[in-house]
């Protein structure tokens, strides 16, 4: 039996998993740290969205592996 | 490429012409440039580099935002539909000028201790400096440029096809499935309304990336020339 397709939509879900995580974490943790202290909502909201970017990028690499011309076996 | 001759040539235009003649008492168009100079300024240059040393690395972070957001703002208008910085050339060469600019920071304050300060980290003991300077290296030198451009570009391409999938899909459903009768074209609806969301959600996109890549490019200036402790 042959299966023929693409991997790249897998391998781009499976990264997705990681980051999807990580960047609930960084909003969850923002969220609670503006309930301690409301008067931080500016600086906080800036570096969560420092911080959404920096775990963002690792699946836009993902992404960007699949633009990669690998040769056809 | 027409987009990002048109872009060039719009942003030139708009500042010739609001930056023209500058009154004290601003108009309303002076005060809506002034605003957003203003959160630029504050926000992404002097909260970061500080005030003194954010005078002078200002206006090419300053170029370097409203590039970005106009290159990006072009994906969701009607008609060009292409963000500028969704070919990988522009945030390429933005990338490399933000490599440079900081290399070039480190290098004028620090001289040849930036080198040291940037790949040897300090309380560290020196065995594991052979696992930790190439680390370092490749982390410092070789990454931060490569998710740079990739951040930008994957941001803007997703976006753009999200867009095309929404409305093709859109148009498919009216137009083939409904057409031939078939009540199950009606779906064409919601994706009619994913569509619209997800244009409101890339024009937000579009300003956090430019917002996202100045900070980061101003934070790399401001990690190249601090002092270690």
């Amino acid at each position: 039996m042959n299966v023929v397709g693409q991997l790249a939509p897998l391998a781009f879900g499976l990264a997705v998993i990681g980051s999807g995580i990580g960047v609930g974490i960084i909003v969850g943790k923002t969220i609670e740290s503006v309930a301690r202290q409301p008067e931080l909502q500016g600086r906080l909201s800036s570096l969560m969205f420092l911080g959404i970017a920096l775990t963002e990028a690792l699946c836009f690499i993902a992404i960007a592996v699949a633009f990669i011309p690998f040769p056809a076996p | 490429m027409l987009i990002r001759i048109l872009v060039v040539v719009l942003i030139l235009v708009v500042f010739w012409l609001g930056t023209r003649n500058l009154k004290i008492i601003p108009g309303r168009g002076q005060s809506a440039l002034e605003w957003i100079f203003g959160f630029v300024r504050q926000n992404i240059i002097f909260d970061t580099l500080g005030e003194q040393r954010g005078r002078r690395y200002e206006p090419i972070l300053m170029t370097m935002f409203f590039l970005i957001l106009s290159m990006n703002i072009t994906g969701v208008i009607p008609g060009l539909q292409l963000a500028g910085t969704a070919r990988i050339g522009l945030p390429i060469i933005l990338a490399i000028v933000s490599w440079i600019m900081f290399m070039y920071a480190g290098m004028r304050e620090k001289g040849g201790k930036f080198w040291k300060d940037s790949l040897f980290l300090p309380g560290v003991p020196w065995p594991l400096y052979f696992l930790l300077v190439p680390l370092e290296f490749f982390s410092t030198f070789i990454l931060r440029p490569i998710t740079l451009t990739l951040r930008l570009t994957m941001n803007m391409i997703a976006g753009h096809m999200l867009l095309v999938l929404c409305f093709t899909a859109t148009h498919f459903f009216f137009f083939t499935v409904l057409a031939s009768g078939n009540l199950i074209g009606l779906l064409g609806i919601g994706s009619f309304a994913f569509g619209v969301a997800f244009t409101v959600l890339e024009l937000f996109v579009a300003a956090l990336q430019a917002y996202v890549f100045t900070i980061l490019s101003a934070i790399y200036i401001q990690l190249a020339v601090a002092e270690e402790h």
